[in-house]
């Protein structure tokens, strides 16, 4: 049965693109046939995160209104065998998504993949609206700073009502907290709220932490997911969540501060 | 830094442990809204109206307050009358 998981945040810039990505190419890597939906029209950018930004011929909308097959609209990434992206339109008509357009594109989508992975615009407009209406399970993305952390309440509030699973009276949609740009040093220090922090006021499941991380704009920059970068701590934290959503316990890492040993301390070691 | 600034600094409030003060106050307040149903603001409106036909009151006079107590609820409507 395929699973639809919409990333989302109600705040932008806080990683929602990046983790979309990641967590698309965590699955494939474990085998999951995935396919990463941009839902964010006029703002397309998960094809060059994903770094197939010059495949892209048809787009999400085009399948919509019948100008495109889904077969011709889906990218399949150059890396891994069962990743597939579905770049959003960069039109700047605001109706281009309508929910039975979404509803029939997903439904097909289900058909051949294991997991589709909604990747949500900022805001609570239309186009965020439909990325988590069909919805099954929702990693909500939340930076370690007050604004982000009231509008991902906000999306709490709105996943647990506006869906399709909560107008049907099915089960609600499991939620999921990914804390991102977390500082583990700067939380010690008393300067950034603590995972626990975050963790008692939003009262959900801990998906996982990512550490701040020089790793994700160099991943951005050559078109990369950061968890294709194995030495890289966000790389790594990204693969742990992966492992969680699956169902695997693992403990959280990267929440102490990291020590630098002598010689790293003498030479300034980089990371 | 004298001995009593050092004992001073210590009392101080971390931000981190402000900001999940004003957190938890604004996401308390701002989830019992959204519980309550879409028409309390057109029906606290309504309800302004009808007592201003008969009393002058201000828009702040009157409180509708929608109570949750597990499986009904109780709508409570404070009206407080001007000096007579």
């Amino acid at each position: 049965m395929a699973k639809i998981l919409v990333v989302t945040s109600g705040k932008g810039g806080v990683g929602k693109t990046t983790t979309s990505a990641a967590i698309g190419t965590g699955l494939a890597l474990r085998g999951h046939k995935t396919v990463v939906v941009d839902f964010d029209v006029g703002l397309r950018n998960l094809d060059l995160i994903m770094g197939c930004e010059r495949r892209v011929v048809y787009d999400f909308v085009n399948v919509i209104q019948g100008d495109a097959t889904l077969g011709q609209a889906l990218i399949k990434d150059k890396r891994l065998e069962n990743l597939y992206v579905l770049a959003a339109s960069q039109t700047r008509d605001k109706d281009a998504l309508s929910a039975e357009g979404v509803g029939r594109v997903m439904d097909e989508l289900r058909e051949s993949f294991e997991y589709i992975i909604c990747d949500s615009p900022a805001g609570i407009e239309k186009g965020a609206h439909l990325a988590m209406y069909f919805a099954d399970e929702a990693v909500v993305v939340t930076n370690p700073e007050v604004s982000s952390v009231r509008d991902s309440d906000r999306m709490l509030g709105l996943l647990a009502s506006k869906s399709r699973r909560a107008e049907n009276g099915e089960e609600p949609i499991k939620e999921h907290l990914l804390l991102t740009r977390y500082s583990p040093d700067r939380v010690n220090k008393g300067e950034m709220l603590g995972v626990e922090d975050v963790e008692e006021i939003l009262a959900i499941r801990l998906l996982g932490v990512i550490p701040e991380s020089q790793s994700v704009l160099k991943a951005s920059n050559q078109g990369i997911p950061v968890i294709l970068d194995e030495q890289s701590d966000a790389g790594q934290a990204y693969s742990d969540a992966v492992e969680r959503l699956l169902g695997k316990e693992t403990p959280h890492r990267f929440l102490d501060v990291h020590k630098k040993g002598f010689l790293q301390r003498l030479f300034g070691g980089r990371e | 830094m004298n001995l009593f600034d050092f004992f001073r600094e210590r009392k101080k409030q971390s931000s981190a442990s402000i900001a999940k003060e004003r957190l938890q106050i604004i996401v308390a307040h701002e989830r019992g809204q959204r519980s309550a149903p879409d028409y309390l603001p057109d029906l606290q409106k309504e309800l302004i109206e009808v007592i201003r036909k008969y009393v002058n009151i201000d828009n702040d006079q009157v409180q509708v307050v929608l109570e949750d107590q597990g499986n009904c609820s109780i709508l409570e409507l404070n009206v407080t009358l001007p000096d007579r």
